[in-house]
């Protein structure tokens, strides 16, 4: 099982290596932090603020975009281009597929994740002529932009198991989009009342928690993140993704290929 | 027990949007390949060949009835280890070279590590890519991808091996290499399944064959027997004009043209005419069956009206 499961990943993840679009965002991504200590000349303090929002910012949002732009071609293009059927006829079961596909995708946005974090990081050292205690907080709101990517990597992975790839990428934008506001939907099912209280709270809880995976507001002002959050965040991302996960395998389990 | 038993397998798609109007693309296909055959899937396009085989592998679920291959069911995974396929018309990650691919699905075989470089090394040496190297597979033209495909379907050393027409969109050369390949696997004595709507290519090489049209299966039988009940006339062409007043009786419908001569002779005086023409010291140019005779079987069965019933 782990063997077919890890060649599945590190073929997934090989193709993104393989795959051009990759480095150009990843150099796009270096540009973009570089350039950001030009834009103030003011003092260390702002070109630091300035320069860790832009950065952590970037490493999260472009994450984001290759997870949800790989993530639906993942199981549609093996599907259209009828790969799948050499895969399926040997002793693989469909949930090691899945769940090889998200390992793969993983993988590359964690590679993707630390070459931006050095590149980041030595921008942080040169701004701040190096590097002090607080800074391990920066790479805790890396690590929460980690578990975010597994939180949207899952959600791609489920559109992309029933539907077309385009749909697949406008339903994983909106729960992107809509999980980044998911406090404000908690605080406004809190003060409603019920039938739209039942269903507000639903919502709430449905929609992935991207808010409190979010800290570099906090960061960027050097204020510390707690234990705490670290172990809800993390409990929280493994088990929502592990069940949006095995949704798309329930999905794909039953599901005839062309 | 059978290499593949189908058992009144059905499938119907679902089409039109709204994937509510059901159309069937196979009715209740019964049929056993033994262990050690060759057996070819005759049908012409749209018959259902490809439906049937992707129910084989479990890449889609039959509407009705089943199928078992080596004994035990098409989603047992201990029978994916023995079971090959190529798929109709294959394409393979295009970022990979052939090395990459075969190791990736001898992984996902459960080929163990050891040896299995080798192993690659040598198959690649046996489909006539010995010397791709790392060249990745989009530089690769449609034959080599087709000597890929079979690599990729035998990499694991299976027992029965399942191919979706084989030949199809090759040149008579790359045809005649991949007929050469599947020979060798029957020789090594693998189960072969195969599909085709190539008559000849069927005649090469199989024991028995099935024809399937509609859906429907239209008849089962053994090469050679369906050869003999058909049985063909045959073209034979010789120089020595003289010669023909000696064996007129025996042909039909002779052509001279300056001194030689062209005539068609039944199944059963083939052998005599032959004999004569030797006695004559006739200069035989070239015997040629007239139609393939798989041909005639599969006119005769495609052309029946659909069975009774049998349509839902
Ligand atoms: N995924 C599908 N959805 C709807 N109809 C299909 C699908 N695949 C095949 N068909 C139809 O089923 C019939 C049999 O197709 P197929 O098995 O591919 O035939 P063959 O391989 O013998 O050419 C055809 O009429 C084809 O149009
Ligand atoms: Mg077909």
């Amino acid at each position: 099982m782990t063997s077919r499961l890890s060649a599945i990943a590190l073929n997934t993840f090989r193709e993104a290596v393989r795959d051009r679009v990759l480095y150009n965002l990843i150099i796009f991504v270096f540009l973009l932090v570089a350039s950001a200590p030009l834009f103030s000349q003011i003092s260390i303090d702002v070109e630091r603020l300035i320069l860790v929002n832009v950065g952590l910012s970037a490493i999260s949002l472009f994450g984001v975009i290759i997870a949800i732009f790989i993530g639906i071609g993942l199981v549609s293009k093996e599907i259209e281009k009828r790969t799948l059927y050499t895969i399926l006829s040997r002793p693989v079961r469909r949930w090691e597929f899945i769940a090889g596909k998200y390992c793969g995708l993983m993988m590359t946005l964690l590679v993707n994740a630390a070459l931006m974090t050095v590149g980041f990081m030595i921008a942080v050292m040169i701004t701040s002529h190096g590097l002090k205690a607080q800074d391990m907080h920066l790479l805790v709101a890396v690590y929460f932009t980690v578990l975010e990517f597994m939180v949207v990597t899952a959600l791609t992975l489920l559109f992309s198991s029933f539907s077309s790839p385009i749909f697949s990428a406008i339903l994983s934008f909106s729960l992107f989009a809509i999980g980044t506001f998911s406090l404000d939907l908690r605080n406004f099912a809190a003060s409603a009342h019920g039938i739209t209280k039942m269903f507000a709270l639903a919502a709430a809880y449905l929609v992935p928690n991207l808010a409190s995976l979010n800290v570099i507001a906090q960061v960027a002002h050097d204020q510390p993140v707690g234990g705490a959050l670290v172990l809800y965040n993390t409990l929280y991302t493994v088990l929502y993704s592990a069940a949006v996960t095995a949704g798309a395998v329930l999905i794909f389990e039953r599901r005839n290929l062309k | 027990m059978h290499a593949i038993e189908i058992q009144d397998l059905s499938k119907d798609y679902a089409v039109g949007f709204w994937k509510k109007t059901l159309r069937p693309a196979l009715k209740g296909l019964s049929l056993t390949v033994e262990s050690g055959e060759t057996f070819g899937f005759l049908g012409p396009n749209g018959a259902g060949k490809t439906t049937t085989l992707k129910l084989l592998m479990g890449i889609i679920f039959p509407t009705a009835g089943s199928a078992t291959v080596l004994g035990k069911s098409v989603h047992d995974p201990e029978v994916k280890k023995r079971i090959g396929f190529l798929p109709e018309q294959p394409y393979f990650y295009d970022y990979l070279s052939a090395p990459e691919l075969l190791s990736y699905y001898a992984q996902l075989s459960g080929v163990p590590p050891a040896g299995r470089k080798e192993r690659i090394n040598s198959l690649l040496e046996r489909v006539g890519l010995g010397d791709v190297g790392n060249k990745q597979l989009r530089k690769f033209s449609k034959g080599m991808l087709q000597r890929v495909g079979i690599a990729q379907a035998i990499v694991h050393e299976p027992e029965v091996v399942f191919l979706d027409e084989p030949m199809s969109g090759l040149d008579p050369l790359g045809r005649h290499e991949i007929r050469e390949m599947i020979q060798g696997l029957k020789d090594a004595g693998k189960t072969i399944f195969f599909s085709t709507h190539i008559l000849s290519d069927a005649e090469a090489l199989c024991d028995r064959v099935a024809v399937i049209h509609k859906g429907e299966l239209r008849g089962v039988g053994v090469v050679n027997d369906l050869r003999a009940a058909t049985g063909g006339t045959s073209e034979v062409i010789w120089q020595n004009a003289q010669v023909l007043t000696a064996v007129s009786s025996l042909v039909m419908e002779p052509h001279v043209s300056a001194d030689t001569v062209r005539v068609t002779v039944s199944r059963e005086n083939l052998d005599p005419l032959l004999e004569k023409l030797r006695q004559q010291s006739a200069t035989l140019i070239s015997v040629t069956p007239l139609h393939g005779t798989l041909e005639d079987y599969f006119l005769s069965k495609t052309s029946e009206p659909e069975k009774e019933g049998a349509a839902v």
